[in-house]
């Protein structure tokens, strides 16, 4: 399969090519610097003419990273949750009994939340926490009102932090949540769980969606423009699932996109078509058009596998990472 | 393959002395760094850069069975410290005195992002010479312990008389008659006898022989295939060890000088930890096939079962099929029966 594609649409050679000196965990875009999350201490960033610069912001692994295209939130295995800008890194919170801070998200109004444990964050105008009923698996803020998705054992949890009085809602499903996401009109709540599949609710009437059929625990998903489509990494193609109605994928089957030899490890959307980055554990990167599949080559397979894939805001900056440190930045302009 | 981080995991019930084997293996000259998971974060005095307290989070699979089950504090900790990886040579989990280790070490056969970066390499489990006995009647944690463990220290034997000693040995052999063990003062012991030991490597299944008889210069034919599962508890003695069977938990051993049919195995072997599951604790078996060159090994933890062959018979060796179960309550004339249908 990898011999159709070396002939196939390539931008191989519009990659700037950077060394990223360890492995790379994520990446994202602020404005059109990209920056690179180092599995240990510090983030790279390489500016638009290329000049990279190093900033040390955790002392240890960095868990878990959020960004809302102005700054990085960070949370280390130092006990300490940092946001960094294109300028400086500051503190935001340590952990007073030194716990691995593994979750977090950013949200509307700069709201920032994570977790240490079982217990979640949030800190909004003020700082509030809510204890889950096992450890957190994951954390997303829901687009509309200040409410925060906690995925947990036996499922999830939307909370209201500015409302201590009102009970949290239950979402439950037997089971190890480990992610959450709600899509873009938070109309549904999807996790992902221990088991390779998706667990889903419709908010509305709690209706159950399961979404399975996975080779591998999904471990990277991301909502298409729009949220039409709930693009998902854990198999040998790119799973998509239709979200265009109001039922969401119930009864429907899913789409496959762009087959390969390994598995899909990491997805990302797109910010303004219909277009989907991938990443696979054989190295090779790949942008699909959901439409019709149509494939461009990113990265060519070898080496290590591709672990993180960012869009700039405008869509036309590529930013990907592998496993060994290697990264790139691809010019679609 | 190779690169992966070996774990150890450690257990014992409370009071066995797994913290002073765990400071035991820090504190020697090794020049190897470990990173360690602990219980119960900073209660305990360990002398380590990376210590990481856990929850022991046990978590069921969502397949309907209810003995698939991991550790999800340990999923979720040791993606964190494989982001550090090359700061630490090994990991050791060091387990409460109530755990089971069985979600211990399904996490690495059931989670493959685990289970791509790191391997189980031994549990080891530590007894008190002088309480196991007392223990073993009234915590079903410690008979547990016992039966998963790969290699067990007997400690504290200075606080036992002989008799004492030979008495709860007997026990440990009544249970687990294959781990190695090991007679301790103090956790006093070589290091190569607790780490990388690749107890769970399908390489390194060589013989399934009771470890007592390799170990404590008995070599007597002893009489196989039969299970050990009777309605008695008294001492036998074989070569002047005294010999146990445990009531509840048993070993079943069985063997075959008929090569087996594999689609008579396998189907029979899938469908006894099906059912069996719960029961079953370990197992491990060294088989061969018809019309098959290649020994084939596999090992199982509750209903998981991995396997795959090892390598060609050598010419001088014996073709026989030998399985091994650990477990509670095991209907070992079925299981006898069932693997004697298995020949070609």
């Amino acid at each position: 399969m990898n011999d159709t594609r070396s002939n196939s649409v390539s931008v191989v050679e519009r990659t700037r090519v950077v060394a990223a000196g360890g492995p790379i965990v994520g990446a994202h875009f602020l404005d059109r610097t990209a920056v690179f999350v180092l599995g240990e201490d510090a983030l790279l960033f390489v500016e638009p003419d290329g000049e990279l610069r190093r900033m040390n912001v955790h002392g240890g692994a960095i868990l878990a990273t959020a960004s809302d295209g102005e700054r990085i939130v960070s949370g280390g295995d130092d006990g300490k949750l940092v946001t960094t800008d294109l300028g400086s890194s500051r503190v935001l919170a340590s952990d007073e009994k030194h716990r691995w801070i593994d979750h977090v998200a950013t949200g509307p109004d700069g709201a920032v939340a994570w977790s240490a444990g079982k217990t979640a964050f949030a800190q909004g105008k003020e700082l509030r926490s809510w204890d889950a009923p096992s450890t957190v698996g994951g954390l997303a803020f829901l687009a509309k009102g200040y409410r925060l998705a906690i995925a947990h054992y036996n499922g999830a949890t939307l909370w209201y932090p500015n409302a201590p009085d009102a009970t949290p809602e239950k979402l439950e499903w037997k089971g190890s949540h480990l992610g959450v996401s709600a899509n873009p009109d938070g109309r549904f709540l999807i996790t992902t769980m221990q088991e390779p599949m998706l667990h889903g609710w419709r908010l509305a009437d709690r209706q159950h969606m399961r979404m399975s059929g996975y080779s591998a625990r999904v471990m990277s998903l991301g909502w298409s423009v729009n949220g039409r489509w709930l693009v998902t990494s854990g198999s040998t193609q790119i799973i998509l699932w239709p979200f265009q109605t109001k039922d969401g994928p119930m009864g429907k089957q899913p789409r496959l996109l762009a087959p390969a030899e390994t598995r899909v490890g990491v997805v990302a959307c797109h910010p303004r078509q219909e277009i989907i980055a991938a990443g696979y554990g054989d190295g090779m990167a790949l942008i699909v058009r959901i439409e019709d599949g149509a494939e461009i080559l990113v990265k060519k397979p070898g080496d290590a596998p591709v672990t993180a894939l960012a869009w700039s805001a405008d869509g036309t900056l590529l930013a990907w990472g592998a496993e060994d440190g290697a990264a790139g930045i691809v010019d679609l302009a | 393959m190779t690169d992966k981080i070996p774990v150890t995991v450690l257990t014992g019930y409370l009071g066995a002395g797994k913290t002073t084997l765990l400071n035991r293996i820090l504190s020697e000259p090794h020049g190897k760094k470990y990173a360690i998971i602990v219980n119960e974060f900073g209660e305990i005095g360990i002398d380590n850069d990376l210590v990481v307290g856990a929850d022991e989070e046990v978590f069921e699979m969502n397949n309907g069975c209810i003995c698939c089950t991991v550790r999800g504090d340990l999923v979720r900790i040791l993606d964190g410290l494989m982001r550090r990886k090359g700061k630490f040579d090994a990991i050791i989990v060091e387990t409460t005195g109530l755990a089971d280790p069985a979600p211990v070490a399904q996490t690495f056969f059931i989670d493959e992002n685990v289970g791509r970066r790191t391997k189980l390499d031994a549990v080891v489990t530590v007894a008190d010479a002088k309480w196991l006995s007392e223990r073993l009647k009234d915590a079903p944690e410690a008979k547990n312990q016992i039966a998963f463990a790969d290699v067990i220290l007997l400690n504290k034997t200075d606080l036992v008389s002989k008799d004492e000693l030979s008495e709860v040995e007997a026990r440990i052999r009544g249970i687990n008659p294959y781990a190695k063990l090991h007679k301790t003062e103090r956790a006093r012991i070589p290091l190569n006898e607790v780490l990388d030991r690749n107890a769970f490597d399908l390489d390194r299944i060589l013989d399934l022989e009771p470890a007592f008889l390799e170990g404590e210069g008995d070599d007597h034919d002893h009489a196989h295939g039969h299970d050990h599962h009777h309605d008695h508890d008294h001492p036998h003695h074989h070569g002047g060890l005294k010999h146990y069977h445990d009531e509840e938990m048993q070993s079943i051993s069985l063997k075959s000088d008929k090569p087996l049919d594999p689609d008579k195995f396998f189907p029979w072997v899938q469908d006894l930890v099906q059912k069996e599951g719960p029961n079953i604790l370990r197992c491990k078996g060294i088989l061969s096939f018809k019309n098959d060159d290649q020994r084939f090994v596999f090992q199982g933890v509750h209903m998981i079962l991995d396997g795959d062959h090892q390598r060609p018979w050598n010419k001088n060796e014996k073709r026989d099929s030998r399985i091994v179960f650990i477990g509670r309550n095991l209907p070992g004339k079925k299981i006898a029966e069932g693997f004697e249908s298995c020949v070609a």
